[in-house]
């Protein structure tokens, strides 16, 4: 008897868990919902009042429409190749650099060590005038090199690939020696197939970080050539006064889709990758 | 200790040079100029320049604008974190359970970090519209609220909070999940049968247990307050209705590219230094000294 109210007790927290789970789900992705239902409305499904949810009849002509307005091949293919790039990039540095911080004796490691740590207390705000300037010397505003470039160092991974490294059993390392391998060697054979799930966090976190940056694109990226798709819509928006909700909802779930891509392939190191924080 | 390699000398320096380049042209180099143009009256080419010592600094702490943006500023950031995090702990102590589906939840309450700020924004202005938002039709029918981001100051302030608190919430509460996991559950067993109440078990086994948890959502929450609701901002509100939303980094944006008050917006990029400095020393301190971390 005891047992059952205990079981029933139970099912009741597990029933009440999920169903509050539930409905935060509904909260979180409310607005994803919202706009994919708004890119299928039509106008006049849209505009009927009160508001209303349900999926409508425009789905092909909102997307045709927002992809030949917004220019949104070329927006999606520039955001996509710039986080691919510099995702790419930010890996190789660190990789490097986590290596040399933990395989070599070497003087002033200390000293490059702090100054690449010290990179997380300079976000872009702290000196965006002055490498903007440095950009413009350069003759890089408006070009793919001042989108990609600038972030190629990343403490966040240096940190992680060094610590990573310093827990590889110091066995490989004398076996390698043994054997006569040289250094980089071992790191191309040995180290780098061991980082892979570190690699796969990395990738998810820069590539998201580098697709969601809006004020660094705003002010060197602004030729079509270069443009990144977050900036390109807020333009359509400003510009051309005809585009309506649904297509502008239309472009908005277009530019979801890769970032949400990347996250689904690499969910596995997820919450160990999300750990690591948020890059600057 | 690792075993190290030898190698010629120049090797490992070849091998930090990309990442310390960078970081020295980009990062040093910019900074180390940021100061120094904060002493400067100039335009963003560099070509006329007057040296006007503490002046901007003086002119930003006498600028109205300026203190409203900073006192704004710290506002919105308390409030998106206290809120943030309350909101999110709660959720997560609610749905600590062995619960079926764990792994899926996780998964789809993680879909919003994907999202960029300026996407996030473009979506909520259409929900929360005056006229067409369905969301502001269902407070108008509730509540009886008229919302309007667009005109009212207020609501728009409200509005980037709840936007950017909404931003953060799946992240936060998987990290309080994944926290409350590692609470034993003999230890709260055990404080029920000495007769804790629930309050009791949270504010001296819960809270103490999880803080490494809350500790690091503290300051990536802080941060991101802080330095990531520009696209939130450029897209929804401009920083209007008047200077409603107008935090600093905006206000750094202005100055900076707008009105090219480039020692000016200097001055600004010094400041926001100072609070990340202060940021990161917190981080720092308080690790070392409140932060339980196990055995």
């Amino acid at each position: 008897m005891e047992l059952k109210i205990m079981n029933n007790r139970k099912l009741l927290k597990n029933i009440s868990s999920h169903l509050i789970m539930l409905i935060v789900l509904l909260v979180v992705l409310f607005p994803m919902i919202y706009a994919i239902v708004v890119s299928t409305q039509t106008n006049s499904e849209y505009y009927k009042f009160p508001p209303n949810m349900r999926p409508g009849t425009g789905a092909v002509e909102n997307y045709i429409d927002a992809w030949q307005k917004g220019d949104l091949g070329r927006l999606l293919f520039n955001s996509t190749f710039i986080s691919l790039f510099v995702a790419l990039g930010k890996i190789i540095l660190s990789i490097l650099a986590g290596f040399t911080f933990v395989y070599f004796k070497s003087k002033g490691k200390i000293f490059f060590f702090i100054m690449i740590l010290i990179t997380q207390m300079l976000p872009l705000p702290v000196r965006i005038v002055p490498t903007y300037m440095l950009m413009s010397q350069f003759g890089w505003v408006n070009t793919y090199w001042a989108l990609t470039i600038p972030f190629f160092a990343s403490a966040t991974g240096t940190l992680l690939f060094r610590q990573l490294y310093m827990m590889i059993p110091t066995s490989f390392a004398d076996a390698a020696k043994v054997d006569g391998v040289n250094s980089l060697q071992f790191l191309w054979y040995i180290v780098i197939p061991l980082s892979k799930t570190n690699i796969a966090a990395l990738f998810l976190i820069e590539f998201i970080f580098i697709w969601n940056q809006y004020l660094w694109p705003l002010i060197v990226g602004n030729s079509r050539e270069v443009r990144v798709v977050q900036i390109g819509l807020k333009q359509l928006i400003d510009t051309d006064a005809a585009v309506s909700w649904n297509v502008l909802m239309s472009g908005t779930v277009l530019a979801m889709i890769p970032p949400l891509i990347i996250l689904v392939i690499f969910q596995s190191s997820l919450i160990k990758g999300l750990a690591l924080g948020q890059d600057k | 200790m690792q075993t190290t390699f030898k190698s010629s000398k120049w090797l490992p320096y070849l091998l930090l040079s990309p990442s310390v380049i960078i970081v020295f042209i980009f990062f040093i180099i910019p900074s180390a100029e940021s100061l120094f143009y904060s002493f400067f009256r100039l335009n963003i080419t560099g070509t006329r320049k007057i040296f006007v010592g503490f002046g901007n600094f003086i002119r930003l702490f006498q600028d109205p604008e300026y203190i409203e943006s900073l006192f704004r500023s710290f506002m919105f950031t308390v409030i998106v974190v206290v809120v943030g995090l309350s909101v999110s702990l709660g959720i997560a102590m609610i749905a600590n359970n062995k619960m079926k589906f764990f792994n899926v939840y996780r998964t789809l309450l993680i879909w919003p970090y994907a999202l960029s700020p300026a996407i996030t924004g473009m979506i909520w202005a259409l929900m929360f519209n005056p006229t067409i938002g369905v969301i502001s039709n269902i407070l108008h029918n509730l509540f009886g609220v008229s919302f309007n981001f667009i005109n009212n100051s207020s609501h728009a302030m409200i509005f980037i909070i709840v936007a950017a608190v909404w931003k953060m919430l799946g992240y936060n509460i998987i990290f309080f999940l994944s926290g409350l996991q590692g609470v034993p559950a003999e230890l709260i067993e055990a404080a029920i049968i000495d007769g804790a109440n629930p309050w009791k078990r949270f504010r001296h086994i819960i809270l103490p247990l999880i803080s490494p948890t809350t500790f690091f959502l503290l300051v990536m929450n802080t941060l991101y307050a802080f330095f990531q609701q520009f696209g939130l901002l450029h897209v929804v509100t401009e920083g209007g209705p008047g200077r409603a939303t107008d935090l600093l980094v905006y206000k750094l944006y202005r100055d900076g590219f707008i009105s090219m008050n480039t020692g000016y917006a200097s001055a600004q990029s010094i400041i926001l230094l100072i609070i990340v400095a202060a940021i990161t020393l917190f981080q720092f301190k308080s690790a070392k000294k409140s932060v339980f971390y196990g055995t």
